[in-house]
């Protein structure tokens, strides 16, 4: 080793007493290489949730005539005779019925190419509603179609369906944990703080949510919405009726934190000093275990992503024309819908990647919190 | 069960008082569960009564404000909340759980065989997934960072991100695609009104693999990942290093103490594990088509059938409350330390 390697090695080991707790989550966090590939993932799906307009390459209620059912486009990057294209291009393609089975097959239509176009201009749309603009990512000219994802029994795009879908799939996670987060600290926060006859009757409630079987009771919910709420209302109800059920859990990691750390000397000190019981918790208890907070909360984002999928997809959670990828799924629901249009479950794959991303990540920062762990 | 053996232990007086405190509890919550049930029986804007009524006059006839009158007091409805309460309690405890309109039936002779198959797949559910989870997460555990190692995660951590409902899609899909079976519901259409017989048998097996896989994945993928992290700590204890130093075998090593520790948490996650496999069983049986009370709960509530769905709700939820004490008495029969936690000792 040389000198010079040498002095950076003992500037690095320096550098390690003197990081802050932050500091050295982040340098254990860095390690889980699957942890960061699904940050970046779950960056680029909220970077969809917000500017889903941008990605699709249609308006997502528009109904393609003479498109139902259709399969998604093949792209291709070399044509019949071998030759590479870029930008690669899609085939035009016609529908015709099947006589016998009364089906409708797709043929590509092997002389009308249709190249892809890269921030090309198309429906006008407003950046998080202020700003207009037309730009699309990706598109192909007029009169050509492309579907990437197919289209569903109208005609409908899936592809400009699913990024539309994202908006509220990833919102209502979102959402629905701060709320539950804001319950679980406060309830939690309570019942730690104070202990005796409150903490026992807290205990005694949380421990009669968790043990009522989550879906039949939010179906119950669910299905006791009003059926004349717009979409709007819907949305919130169904986030509030999300929330309802998840705060028990974390208020049960703030309690346990707090029942740990109200006998500490910090908390002594803040009491001699006249601060009230609020801003203890909030200012000097809640933020001693913040890690723990942040891994429970990115561990039951993808719990109610899963809980919203499945209540639309029942048909009791969003309703229609809003669509989250619950919604889409319905188109999916029987067994001949999907032996004929197998791509209706796309979004189902969108879901399962945001788990995933949302597992791993947390899964690492519980691994980086852990203060025991080097 | 390994962790029984050893000289048999006669029940202490605190394990005793243990259990009845615990039994004390659950007849508690199963009351509280009554009052939520019959809330929700009195939620919906109007009563069972102008529901009676409107069939009466869609039915053609003209109702009287004598008869109505006389409905209400036949039904109790101009009695005080706390009575009404305690006229449907009463009739719940004798079996009497109201008359369910969509069926036309009294709800107790709808439900019976549907809660017995709700159990069943639960219960079958619970069995995979202890038959699956143990000896992979003990595998997992022993070879930590080998490829099956790796390829036992990953799967895990899908099993956790497919909901329910997708995984019983894409399997009825496989099956019908590449088998050519169609598995939905509980039996083919040839066997449905035929007596009993092994191909019947044969045949309700082929349709139970589904939701039995479907809904037992989801906790074994749980428990896999629990036990092994568990393990993983023990392994790395002052005992098992001294144990191996001493030349006891590993397989000795392993099975002694170490899997004994870490089953515990697997124990304790029974309670958790029995809501989220009604949950889970609710949603597949859904999708699949199964003769279970989720269909029948789903349905029930967009038409608003308030008596069966305030007693599927409630059998469905006291399922799991006995299933819950179980697992907390079960767990206190098997490890000595939260008896000495919890104070009963």
């Amino acid at each position: 080793m040389s000198a010079q390697a040498a002095i950076r090695q003992e500037e690095r080991d320096e550098s390690y007493y003197l990081a802050s707790q932050w500091q050295l989550m982040w340098r254990k966090f860095r390690r889980h290489r699957l942890a960061l590939v699904g940050m970046s993932i779950i960056a680029v799906l909220y970077f969809i949730a917000l500017f889903p307009e941008f990605l699709s390459t249609s308006d997502y209620q528009l109904r393609h005539s003479g498109y139902a059912k259709a399969p998604p486009h093949t792209i291709y990057f070399l044509d019949d005779d071998g030759v590479f294209h870029f930008p690669p291009f899609v085939y035009e393609m016609k529908q015709t019925l099947d006589m016998e089975t009364l089906q409708r097959i797709y043929n590509e239509e092997r002389d009308q190419r249709y190249p892809l176009r890269f921030f090309t201009r198309g429906d006008p749309w407003k950046i998080l509603g202020l700003i207009e603009t037309d730009i699309h990512l990706v598109n192909v000219d007029k009169p050509g179609v492309v579907f990437f994802f197919g289209t569903d029994e109208f005609g409908r795009d899936m592809f400009s369906r699913t990024m539309q879908a994202a908006r509220i799939s990833l919102s209502i996670g979102f959402i629905g944990v701060v709320i539950s987060f804001v319950l679980g600290c406060l309830i939690g926060g309570i019942s730690g703080y104070y202990g005796g006859i409150i903490d026992v009757f807290i205990q005694r409630v949380i421990e009669f949510l968790i043990s009522i079987p989550h879906i039949p009771l939010w179906i119950a919910l669910a299905a006791a919405l009003p059926a004349n709420w717009s979409s709007t209302q819907v949305y919130f109800g169904i986030t509030i009726i999300l929330s309802i059920l998840s705060w028990p859990n974390l208020a049960r990691i703030v309690r346990g934190k707090l029942l740990e750390l109200r006998e500490a000397d910090f908390v002594m000190a803040a009491r001699i000093s006249n601060m009230n019981d609020f801003d203890i918790i909030v200012k000097h208890l809640l933020p001693s275990f913040a890690s723990f907070l942040i891994v429970a909360l990115s561990l039951s984002v993808p719990f109610m992503i899963i809980s919203e999928t499945a209540l639309s997809f029942l048909q009791i959670g969003i309703r229609p024309p809003a669509v989250s990828w619950g919604v889409l799924l319905q188109g999916a629901q029987n067994i001949r819908a999907l032996s004929q249009s197998p791509w209706l479950l796309i979004p189902g794959i969108f879901v399962i990647i945001t788990v995933l991303s949302f597992n791993y990540v947390g899964d690492a920062l519980r691994d980086a919190a852990d203060p025991y762990k080097q | 069960m390994l962790v029984l053996t050893g000289p048999a232990r006669r029940p202490e007086p605190g394990m005793l008082r243990y259990i009845v405190q615990r039994l004390i509890y659950m007849v508690i919550v199963l009351w509280l569960i009554s009052i939520a049930t019959f809330i929700i029986i009195q939620l919906p804007p109007g009563d069972y009564l102008s529901s009676v009524i409107e069939r009466l006059e869609s039915a053609g006839g003209n109702v009287s404000d004598e008869i109505i009158e006389g409905l209400r007091l036949r039904y109790g409805l101009d009695l005080p909340i706390h009575l009404r309460y305690f006229n449907w309690f009463s009739s719940v405890l004798q079996g009497n759980y109201g008359f369910s309109y969509t069926w036309q039936q009294p709800v107790r002779d709808i439900i019976g065989e549907r809660l017995v198959l709700t159990f069943a797949i639960a219960l079958l559910s619970a069995i995979v997934t202890y038959a699956v989870a143990i000896p992979i997460g003990i595998y997992s555990a022993t070879h930590q960072y080998s490829v099956g190692d790796y390829v036992v995660s990953f799967i895990g951590f899908i099993g956790m991100a497919v909901p329910n409902f997708m995984l019983a899609l894409v399997m009825m899909y496989v099956a019908f695609r590449f088998f050519g079976h169609n598995l939905s519901g509980l039996f083919s259409p040839e066997f449905i009104d035929q007596p009993w017989s092994l191909a019947k048998v044969g045949d309700l097996v082929k349709h139970l693999i589904i939701p039995v896989v479907v809904v037992g994945t989801a906790g074994t993928a749980g428990m896999i990942r629990v036990l092994r992290g568990t393990l993983l700590d023990e392994l790395n204890k002052q005992y098992v290093i001294t144990a191996r130093s001493k030349g006891v075998s590993e397989t000795t090593l392993l099975f002694k103490y170490p899997v004994r520790l870490a089953l515990n948490p697997i124990v304790s996650g029974l309670a958790s594990l029995f809501p989220a496999l009604v949950s889970g069983g609710v949603i597949t049986a859904i999708v699949l088509s199964l003769p279970t009370v989720g269909p029948m709960l789903l349905k029930a509530l967009i038409a608003q059938d308030t008596f069966l769905t305030a007693t599927l709700l409630m059998f469905i939820t006291v399922m799991t409350v006995f299933g819950t004490t179980v697992s907390d008495v079960l767990l206190v029969v098997l490890d000595p330390r939260i008896r000495m936690d919890r104070g009963v000792a």
